[in-house]
């Protein structure tokens, strides 16, 4: 099994109405492997990433994770939706971090850690807590169970949305710009608790803007622009020797 | 100011704006009250001692109980209908939401008194209620006057016509909590029906509170209506006094306090929630009126807490 990519995008289209901001993506994510996507606004990064975990639906091509298909169901050659709960099942597999946190706000922070595990999985609530804590040391907050996220700062909003997530236990974790909506001095704090998951062995695929982190901890980098992949690879080899035009014009301008 | 008060940082002793506008409308405001609790006073025709002799007698008293029954009963029905109808509405469900649509368009598209007249007279259309499978064998059948009496015919139609307005105030409500709520709790494995109870009905009471809590008090008032059909509400049982009494102004106007003596409660009761459900949430300005104003600095001025009073009516240039 464990030659089974985590993730596998074969011709992968997504149109909204006329618009198609998927044209055709083809790439694999290796379990325990880190894989960023790069690219202009627009290119169709995140889309990708809400596709995987079933946010969006896709036209055509095929999407897996961990060797199953994505939303649908394949019997006799043919494919069948999946019910709402076998979704959510599925969904609750992968973890997702977004940019702008999305924390519960009428939710303290343990509250916001332990509702999915408690109410999705029927972890018995004692454990749950426990868990969380752990979490939260894990992610630097030790002691601010009780806070509201209002209260915190973006950075520690989003390492709570990242516990959050890992609360989950989760075979794979998603990040959509987690470190675009900081202030530049907290976007620190965030990089730091995914390179220690990163360095944990988690499988991520992160889409961000973040050179420094994607050439250091990502496995892989990817670099998409309207809808496809223009150029993939080790990160050291695709920032230093671009073989497109396309993607030595975007590192011209982020580097 | 000198630049060595500046530099000291000496607060900022400025004229004030004069307001003689104000001057002129409290004058103004001052002479026609005056009128007013004169003509009180000596015009016979208001009949004050009606209010004295009536206004606590059992009858008024059961009719006050009778009001606030069919008013608490009314909401009852128009909450739950009305976020049962909301969540409908938005279902992906196209039969659930034209189901709702319709709902709404007829119950808010007729009058609500000719829906009372319609709820009482059931009857005429359906004589028996039954119970049954349906084109089948029935189990159980009853009189329909007897099933539906007119204080349940009452409280069914302000009720359901209430549901109608609740379920737009609901959907508004939902619509309001930002999707990308919905969209955390759907990543985390959350089922529609988890994500709705546990992260976006909490969410959307802050919107919804404000306006149920003036349906409320519009509730009270419109109970009223149920007059026409017999109910032994407030105005039925005013009603059954002027009959024998013909003082018809002078009851009228005592009924008339008891709905705002009743309205006035309820209206307190709405600031306190309103302001739990603002809470955190930006701006809540002042209130500006002369009662509100006087109401807020005898809750602030306490010993020590005199300039957070001042700061917050605004109040402290215009004496």
């Amino acid at each position: 099994m464990s030659d089974t990519p985590m993730v596998r995008a074969v011709g992968v289209r997504k149109r909204f109405g006329v618009n198609e901001v998927l044209k055709g993506i083809h790439l694999e994510v290796g379990h325990g492997e880190v894989m960023c996507v790069i690219g202009p606004s627009g290119s169709g990064k995140s889309t990708l990433l809400r596709c995987i975990n079933h946010l969006e639906k896709i036209n055509a091509g095929r999407l897996e994770v961990d060797g199953e298909l994505v939303g649908y169901a394949e019997r006799n050659g043919k494919l069948h939706e999946l019910h709402d709960r076998v979704v959510a099942r599925k969904r609750a597999e992968i973890g997702m971090v977004f940019q702008h946190f999305n924390l519960f706000p009428h939710m303290t922070v343990l509250g916001n850690i332990i509702e999915a595990p408690c109410r999705v999985k029927g972890v018995p609530r004692d454990q749950a807590v426990a868990k969380a804590r752990s979490l939260l040391a894990q992610v630097g907050l030790e002691g601010r169970e009780e806070s509201y996220p209002r209260q915190l700062s973006g950075g520690q909003q989003q390492r709570v949305a990242i516990a959050r997530a890992l609360a989950m236990e989760p075979k794979l974790m998603l990040f959509d710009e987690p470190t675009s909506a900081l202030d530049p001095e907290l976007v620190g704090e965030v990089l730091a608790v995914m390179r220690d998951l990163a360095k944990s062995g988690m499988t991520m695929l992160v889409v961000t803007h973040e050179m420094g982190f994607a050439r250091e901890v990502g496995d892989k980098l990817v670099f998409m622009d309207e809808g496809v992949v223009v150029e993939a690879g080790a990160p050291r080899d695709v920032i230093a020797t671009p073989q497109h035009e396309r993607t030595r014009a975007f590192l011209s301008k982020v580097l | 100011m000198s630049s060595e008060e500046v530099a000291a940082g000496a607060e900022i002793k400025a004229v004030p704006i004069r307001h003689p506008g104000r001057w002129i409308a409290a004058a103004v405001i001052a002479v026609l009250a005056a009128m007013l609790v004169h003509s009180f006073v000596t015009n016979d025709n208001f009949g004050w001692s009606y209010f004295s002799q009536y206004g606590f007698t059992a009858p008024i008293l059961h009719g006050v109980a009778i009001t606030l029954e069919l008013t608490a009963a009314a909401m009852a029905i128009g909450i739950a209908g009305g976020v049962v109808l909301a969540i409908m509405r938005l279902s992906p469900n196209p039969m659930l939401s034209s189901v709702s649509w319709v709902y709404v368009w007829l119950f808010r598209g007729t009058p609500v008194l000719v829906q009372i007249l319609l709820w009482y007279n059931l009857s005429y259309l359906y004589p028996h209620l039954s119970l049954g499978i349906p084109f089948g064998p029935t189990f159980v059948t009853a009189d329909t006057n007897d099933v539906i009496s007119a204080l349940t015919a009452g409280i069914l139609a302000l009720g359901l016509n209430e549901a109608a307005y609740m379920a737009e105030i609901v959907r508004a409500g939902i619509l309001s909590v930002d999707a990308g709520q919905s969209e955390a709790a759907a990543a985390l494995g959350m089922t529609r029906g988890l994500v709705m109870r546990r992260i976006v009905l909490p969410q959307s009471m802050r919107v919804i509170i404000p306006p149920t809590g003036n349906e409320t008090i519009s509730m009270l008032k419109t109970s009223a209506l149920v007059s026409t059909i017999a109910v032994a509400e407030l105005l039925q049982q005013t009603q059954g006094i002027i009959n024998r009494t013909y003082a018809t102004v002078p009851l009228l106007l005592m009924a008339s306090l008891w709905y705002l003596a009743m309205t006035s409660i309820l209206t307190v009761g709405q600031y306190y929630l309103e302001r739990h459900y603002r809470r955190g949430s930006g701006f809540s300005g002042p209130d500006q009126t002369l009662p509100g104003r006087l109401w807020h600095a005898i809750r602030y001025i306490r010993p020590g807490n005199e300039q957070a009073a001042l700061l917050s009516t605004g109040s402290e240039h215009q004496r």
